[in-house]
């Protein structure tokens, strides 16, 4: 299976063995790094390449840009909606040096790949304020020291559960470990409202969801994916206490089986639909489950809390969305001037108002009136803030199925715990050799 | 093919006629030469070279990956057979060749039958037709969409069922999907084009067998099937094509590197999307020979009156033609 491409082409690939959460002190804003970074120039109209905007607030906010800047336009290039497919399409157009596309809306796992194959270029640090950003999402903007991109939308996982159920059964609080989630559930299931209902679900179908998952899993047992030398450490203890939250929630039963192929938005349909107590889902679900409008059984009825973990507070990964600038385009310059009003305090805001889509900057988290609109910034901060990026490899896409591969067979039962931990080490040992 | 309305040569010598015959063929032909030769032997071609190439890989002092290709011989290929990537290999092609012959052979059987029903719908004939034509008339990627809705969890597929089957789950139900999917696709193709074939049967042959006494039975098995076969030859051997190379539905209905489904263009594809473009284009080469050969096997031996009953009808038309005008054109008269 895949595992064999993998192993075979181990000698081809190369995986950053820098980087991990808390190498990037000196991502923070203070140069003093050697060399600075080259200059940007030209000036002029310039594209946007982007996945889908969804609320049409990314159209305003280039509206009102190139109503300032009648000489440096903006178009929107819209790119499909699936993650992989905007990466494909971006890799193509760098492969072919086309200057089609200036700014790019990358997620934060490409930076790495695309600084590494020079198709991005280096941005000078000293010209953006990035002490005001949240540190974590900084950190993914960087590749070997040096800022490739800047952060604009930051993402992180949370815990949203039936307050309603949970207040019946008496459980008056979130629960912070997975013993006590186990527990909450139990106690709601013997209720004859919380018949038939699942304990918990997160994103398990084996795609990208699945890897953020499981490396949350791990993390929140005490363990690691790549450690922080970026050697990978997944045959721990750790690891398989937190593999085994999940291998053995699907074996309970605690996990319904239905899990096993929800993506993020079937999830969601469940977790609506009252078929879940717990949902470990992104701050987009909040709005959509709020929803009056008929679509939500649940609107009014949850709450969210941060991810529970083995002994304690669960850990994060984080998502999000980084700007960064064509290697092949013309008019870095402008370029440049876009991704700083776009990721400007303003801009952040009324994209956050928007979209609820998560900010990057942190006080934009403080912000009393918005806290008002989404009460779940605190916790989300807290929860981007404490979060582990996924590793920074430059073959990204191998790292990936590499967990994928080995999580989801645990779950389906082909695997035992140890074994596909072990098997995981040794490819992702083979990955990171260089 | 008589004397050419063409006016004498530039030259106006004595260039036989045969010849001058070529010549014009030559010019008439060389722009659909020119034209094949861009669109399939050129990427034929770069795509066989590429194959032989390797991606230069490792990271410099500065965390750059090294850029530049190798050239690495049959390597590529040969990595495909050995150690774990032989095990996806073989399994992506076994996938490939069970759907393959089982979903050609349902599609068959269910587009013949929609055939008959097209042919024989005495009223609302137009509408029939139009009806069965739909799941043909949607996008493949469109149709994995709607079946991945009809499949998960919760969706009407188990409600009907009244079971709890993860049909997108890796295991033997993951097959079964995307099987119903593709035959609700294109059994109407087949069944289409066995239409145009039965369209084709003059009804006196019919009315003769039924004076002689066969039964629907014994009519549909001498005669329409025999009658119908080449038009279902080929309604057969462009669904084997299709099918060989399937990608999209596996891929959106399914989900990527799910080892149940995985076909040879899926493994092509993961290949060139992490940037391995040498170990992709030899995946699409082999998935080329292996669809040569199945076609080129196809017609020798089932099919061989396909294009043979063709190259006899114009052979003897010639001939007949030559004779009538008693004109020595013989030699030239079995092109190819």
């Amino acid at each position: 299976m895949s595992a064999g491409a993998r192993a075979r082409t181990a000698a081809l690939l190369a995986v950053a063995a820098v980087v991990l959460a808390g190498c990037g002190d000196d991502s923070s804003g203070d140069s003093g790094d050697s060399g600075a970074a080259p200059k940007l120039d030209g000036r002029g109209p310039i594209t946007f390449a982007t996945g889908k905007d969804t609320s049409g607030n990314m159209q305003k906010l280039v509206d009102k840009w190139n109503t300032d800047h009648p000489d440096e336009k903006v178009t929107i290039t819209e790119l499909p909606e699936s993650a992989d497919d905007q990466r494909q399409q971006m890799v193509q157009n760098a492969q072919v040096k086309s200057d089609a596309y200036t700014v790019l809306n990358l997620d934060v796992v490409w930076t790495a790949e695309f600084a590494a194959n020079r198709w991005v270029v280096e941005l000078p640090k000293d010209e953006f304020d990035l002490n005001n950003f949240l540190k974590p999402a900084v950190d993914t903007a960087t590749y070997v020291d040096k800022l490739y991109a800047v952060p604009v939308y930051s993402d992180g996982g949370l815990l949203y559960y039936r307050k309603d159920l949970l207040t019946k059964a008496g459980v008056t609080e979130a629960p912070k470990t997975w013993d006590e989630m186990d527990q909450a559930c139990k106690k709601v299931q013997a209720l004859p409202e919380g018949k038939n209902i699942g304990c918990y679900a997160g994103q398990f179908d084996k795609y990208e969801g699945l890897t953020c998952n499981f490396s949350e899993a791990v993390q929140s047992a005490g363990g690691e994916v790549v450690g922080e030398d970026g050697k990978p450490n997944v045959n721990t203890q750790e690891a398989k206490d937190g593999l085994n939250f999940l291998v053995d929630g699907v074996k309970s039963g605690e996990i319904p089986k239905a899990a096993i192929t929800y993506q993020e938005e079937p999830g969601r349909r469940a977790f609506q639909d009252g078929q879940l107590i717990f949902h470990r889902q992104w701050p987009y679900q909040f709005a959509l489950a709020n929803a009056t409008d008929g679509t939500s059984k649940v609107a009014g009825k949850f709450d969210v809390a941060p991810l529970p973990g083995k002994d304690g507070p669960g850990v994060s990964t984080l998502g999000g969305h980084n700007f960064a600038i064509s290697a092949f385009a013309k008019n870095k310059a402008t370029g440049l001037d876009f991704i700083k009003y776009f990721s400007s305090e303003e801009s952040e805001k009324s994209n956050l108002l928007a979209t609820s889509q998560a900010p990057t900057r942190a006080n934009l988290y403080d912000d009393q009136e918005l806290i008002t609109k989404f009460p779940y910034l605190p916790n989300l901060k807290a929860s981007i803030e404490g979060a582990v990026p996924r590793p920074k490899a430059v073959k990204y896409g191998d790292v990936t199925a590499a967990i994928q591969e080995a999580a989801y067979g645990a779950m389906n039962g082909q695997k035992t715990t140890d074994q596909a931990l072990s098997d995981l080490q040794s490819k992702l040992e083979t990955l990171t050799a260089k | 093919m008589t004397t050419p309305a063409l006016p004498p040569a530039a030259g106006g010598n004595a260039t036989t006629s045969p010849q001058r015959h070529g010549r014009l063929a030559l010019m008439l032909l060389s722009p659909t030469f020119v034209v094949l030769a861009l669109v399939i032997l050129y990427p034929l071609i770069a795509a066989l070279r590429e194959s032989l190439y390797l991606k230069q890989d490792g990271l410099d002092a500065n965390g750059f990956v090294i850029s530049g290709d190798n050239f690495v011989g049959a390597s590529n290929y040969s990595a495909i057979f050995s150690g774990e990537t032989a095990t996806r290999f073989w399994n992506a092609f076994f996938n490939t060749t069970f759907f393959t012959v089982v979903g050609v052979s349902i599609e068959v059987v269910l587009g013949v039958a929609m055939a008959l029903v097209m042919h024989h719908a005495l009223r609302g004939k137009g509408i029939v037709r139009a009806s069965i034509l739909v799941p043909w008339a949607i996008p493949t990627a469109m149709s994995a969409l709607l079946w991945q809705w009809i499949f998960q969890a919760d969706g009407i597929a188990n409600q009907i069922l009244n079971s709890q089957i993860l049909w997108t789950t890796e295991g033997f139900q993951a097959k079964v999907a995307v099987l119903i999917a593709d035959t609700w696709k294109t059994a109407p193709f087949v069944g289409l084009l066995v239409l145009a074939g039965l369209q084709m049967i003059p009804n006196e042959v019919y009315e003769a067998a039924r004076v002689d006494g066969a039964n629907a039975w014994a009519r549909f098995w001498r005669i329409t099937l025999p009658l119908v076969k080449p038009a279902l030859l080929v309604a057969i051997l462009f669904r084997v094509m299709d099918v060989l190379r399937i990608f999209d539905l596996p891929y959106v209905l399914i989900g990527a590197r799910k080892s149940s489904v995985e076909t040879l263009s899926m493994l092509a594809f993961d290949e060139a999307s992490k940037l391995r473009y040498g170990p992709a284009a030899a995946y699409a080469t082999i998935l080329f020979l292996y669809v040569a050969i199945v076609a080129y096997i196809f017609v020798k031996l089932l099919g061989a009156d396909l294009i043979g009953e063709a190259r006899e009808r114009t052979r003897n038309q010639r001939r007949r033609k030559a004779k009538a005008t008693a004109e020595p054109e013989e030699k030239e008269a079995v092109p190819v």
